[in-house]
């Protein structure tokens, strides 16, 4: 089989191929979005201990400074994004359902957009460490939606010892486009992030792997690192270089990206870094090459609105905390009806999540909001669910070759352990091929989901 | 104002179980239509009655609300439409109905219907009729007779619980010998006359019982492969397996053993190969059971044929496939990404450079500089911390 996909030019083995539904936003530049009334800055936004706020309520706060600040080594300070007054502090709808610990903002009436706190830095003298430091301090997290802290990412561990940093463009979520427009109209700050993190990790080569459906992101891409070359001192870390892979889903792993660039095979249960590779998005170099030099906090973020729903679907740049339903109604869509629009997801239709409710903040994680018309849903719904045929579908799609087929039944049966101890539960990273291919319509991805949370509760309370 | 909350993914692909049953129904069509060429008014009687027989026992079972599914997913009428195929065009009509009664409650609604049966329906019901009405189902007419689409063999109208006129004198009456009704498969086992090519392909000369027309099913199987509504390699493994056992054995003893493209083409392996081995429900899902599971039918067709009494062996052969299946999947489960061998090797390589680029310079080398010590005074330990993962 292997012998087969290297005829076919195949990237990875298996995966699947889902319209792109990219072209209604491709193309548009990115805009930016007016303050909101009110800002909402969940503290808990990505894995480590969750910020303490180091505001209070009353408290006039500036774009850019410093509101939620943490000791932990894998959390992230978060910064304000609007000028304004402190509102409250407590819990607030957050996009899972429950409602989470958050600093509410009210904005000053005609607020500027200019950041007003951070000092420019000389980054052209800075070691490793120094860069490192400075990327915690901007609160960045990867924006290409796992929203895994940066600086903990770049860091190298001690007996590793890195060679190249790869940089992901894939980009292989349907309808999700603000990374296609970040590279092609941020690429200079993208080749700048690039410089940071190459000196922070010591790799000496990268690679920006963009799949062949953006081309034109691929041209930016080499136009912007060909001009830093020209430049005063070119690029010392090393060699840059942007390369094209074959357009499939789920190539945004940075599993099977590796596996597309290099061949690779990262084992089971290692990371990257231990064949020497570090992947890196390119939202978070290009915001990383804008925000280091001026010494400021991530406080806005691109997102693509889109989907079915919309009537100015496009790039904005959202000033994070705007609560969803601000953001729908800048963008034209509808209310929310029975014939209109009836889900409302962040991220990307194939991992993204449905929003519990409207005042749902944008998160620094959130890299789309998509409305999914009710005509749709509809259509879904009238399918039938059939067991399992056993057609084989999703052993052919499954890109981490697992046996979902068999899965689905085990977690029918509730035999959650022969899951994880004989059919490798703990592999799948829940990209939902096999339920998109699934013809008997079967949540299977739904289903390993609780598995695995099955399975952790079980490991929690044997310790 | 709702909003309402699913679980990922959010689209779905449009291939449904309907399409898949759908595009084999039409798939089928060309080759009963064939049938019905070669063998006139009894061929379609066959069909019609064995199809409508398996949709209405599948339909009352539906209804007693014990299983889903329903006749809208086609199944269903693939299993009819199979069965009539594999059946000898003159079968008496009410033995058809009771075969196909037999394949959907006994081979599909006793398991649980659509999904869940171990054994093929269709070949349920066929070893149903091969066991209780063994003269009829060995008794083939040719094919092309005169006069075929005005009259039907007089077998296909026997009465329910009757058995058949004997076709012998029908035949003689029509100055044909009685032998022509036999098989190319019968015939070379108790007479020892091996078919041609041509007549086994297209079984087109009309001097022989044959089946439907095994080139035609094998264009209407590469349509299913290729639209990957079918997975071509249990086809290819059977095929592969038989003409390859058959081939050593014509190898070891040419007078004994007929030639492999004999055993390939006559009967009923093409028909079984294409249609029925691949049954979704009853053949493995992983690919490598695939080509075990046909690799095992392929073998016990040709054992079945050569060293048991019968002349006709593929029907066994893919129910005692059907009957490993759960064990073939068993051992065959696949090797998940990052722990095939690919995966170990490169675990050793490691720091080595890439096909990208092959000039890496090491880090020293290249002036790079590494962070030495964290930036956090109270940071945790080395072992306590987590691996940073997606």
């Amino acid at each position: 089989m292997k012998l087969l996909s290297y005829f076919r030019g195949e990237a990875f083995q298996r995966g699947v191929h889902p319209p792109s539904s990219k072209e209604a936003t491709a193309d548009l530049r990115i805009r930016r979005l007016p303050f909101p009334a009110t800002v909402v800055v969940p503290l808990s936004q990505h894995i480590g201990k969750v910020p303490r706020p180091i505001v209070r309520v009353g408290q006039e706060v500036v774009r850019g400074q410093p509101i939620a600040r943490t000791d932990d080594w894998l959390s992230v300070p978060h910064h304000a994004p609007v000028t304004g007054v402190v509102e409250f502090i407590g819990l607030r709808p957050g996009a899972r359902g429950p409602w989470v610990e958050s600093i509410v903002i009210r904005a000053h009436p005609g607020a500027t957009q200019e950041d007003l706190w951070g000092q420019p830095r000389d980054m052209g003298a800075a070691t490793g460490e120094e860069i490192l430091q400075a990327i915690w301090d901007t609160g960045m997290v990867g924006l290409g939606g796992a929203a895994f802290p940066t600086h903990a990412k770049l860091t190298v561990p001690k007996q590793a010892k890195v060679h190249t940093l790869v940089v992901n463009g894939c980009e292989c979520e349907p309808y999700l486009t603000c990374d296609h427009r970040v590279m092609v109209e941020q690429a200079d700050d993208l080749v700048t992030g690039i410089r940071y993190a190459m000196r922070a990790t010591g790799a000496v080569r990268t690679i920006v792997g963009i799949e062949d459906n953006k081309r034109d992101a691929r041209d930016a891409v080499r136009a912007a690192i060909e001009r830093a070359m020209k430049g005063p001192g070119g690029i010392p870390e090393g060699e840059v270089h942007a390369e094209l892979v074959p357009t499939k889903y789920p190539q945004g792993s940075e599993k099977m990206l590796l596996m597309a660039l290099f061949g690779v095979e990262i084992p089971a249960g290692s990371l990257p870094v231990s064949l020497g590779m570090v992947v890196n998005n390119v939202g978070t170099l290009a915001a990383l090459g804008q925000l280091l030099p001026r010494g400021r906090g991530l406080t806005e973020r691109v997102v693509t609105v889109a989907g079915p729903g919309v009537a100015r679907p496009g790039n904005y740049l959202v000033p994070l905390g705007t609560p969803i339903r601000f953001l729908l109604e800048q963008a034209g869509a509808p209310p929310l009806g029975l014939n209109n629009g009836r889900e409302i997801i962040l991220g990307g239709p194939m991992m993204g999540q449905a929003a519990a409710s409207l005042d749902v903040p944008v998160t620094k994680g959130v890299s789309g909001v998509l409305v999914m018309p009710g005509a749709e849903l509809l259509a879904r719904e009238g399918r039938k669910t059939y067991p399992c045929i056993k057609c084989a579908e999703c052993v052919e799609s499954c890109p981490m070759g697992l046996n979902p087929s068999t899965l689905g039944m085990l977690a029918a049966k509730r035999e959650y352990d022969l899951m994880g101890s004989d059919y490798h539960l703990g592999e799948c990273f829940e990209c939902g091929c096999c339920s998109y291919v699934c013809p008997s319509n079967i949540p299977l991805v739904q289903q390993f989901r609780v598995a695995k949370q099955i399975l952790r509760e079980k490991a929690v309370a044997k310790q | 104002m709702s909003i309402e909350i699913r679980s990922a993914p959010h689209i779905k692909a449009p291939k449904s179980v309907e399409t898949i049953m759908r595009h084999v129904v039409w798939s089928l069509m060309p080759v009963c239509a064939f049938f019905v060429f070669q063998y006139g008014l009894s061929a379609l009687a066959s069909l019609m009655v064995v199809t409508v027989s398996c949709l209405a026992t599948e339909r009352l079972i539906v209804r007693t609300g014990t299983q889903s599914g329903d006749i809208s997913d086609y199944s269903a009428a693939i299993t009819g439409l199979l069965l009539a195929l594999s059946l000898p065009p003159g079968f008496p009509l009410w033995m058809g109905a009771v075969a196909g009664i037999v394949a959907i409650a006994l081979g599909k609604a006793l398991f649980g219907g659509i999904g869940f049966n171990v054994f093929n329906p269709a070949l349920v019901g066929r070893a149903f009729v091969q066991a209780a009405f063994p003269q009829a189902i060995a008794t083939y007419t040719p094919s092309f007779l005169p006069g075929r689409f005005h009259e039907m063999v007089p077998s296909s109208m026997t009465l329910p619980l009757m058995q058949p006129a004997a076709v012998a004198d029908w035949l003689k009456a029509k100055h044909l010998d009685a032998l022509a009704g036999a098989t190319p498969l019968a015939k070379w086992k108790f007479e020892g006359i091996l078919a041609n090519a041509d007549e086994l392909l297209t079984s087109l000369s009309g001097h022989m019982a044959v089946g439907p027309s095994p080139a035609l099913i094998l264009v209407c199987g590469i349509y299913l492969a290729a639209r990957r509504f079918m997975d071509w390699r249990i086809p290819a493994a059977i095929l592969g397996s038989a003409g390859l056992t058959a081939w050593l054995l014509f190898a070891l003893n040419d007078v004994r053993y007929p030639n492999p493209f004999f055993m390939l083409f006559s009967g009923g392996l093409i028909l079984g190969a294409v249609y029925m081995a691949t049954d979704m429900a009853t053949s493995p899902v992983t690919p490598k059971g695939m080509w075990v599971y046909g690799a095992l039918i392929g073998l016990l067709t040709v054992v079945i044929r050569y060293y048991s009494g019968l002349p006709e062996g593929v029907m066994y052969a893919i129910l005692l496939g059907n009957a490993a299946t759960p064990l073939i999947e068993k051992i065959t489960q696949p090797t998940p990404f990052g722990k095939t061998a690919f995966a170990l090797l490169g675990r050793q390589k490691k720091g080595a450079s890439y096909s990208l680029h092959p000039g890496y310079i090491s880090r020293e080398d290249a002036g790079a500089v590494t962070p030495r010590k964290r930036f956090l005074s109270n940071k945790p330990k080395r072992d306590e911390r987590k691996k940073p993962n997606e």
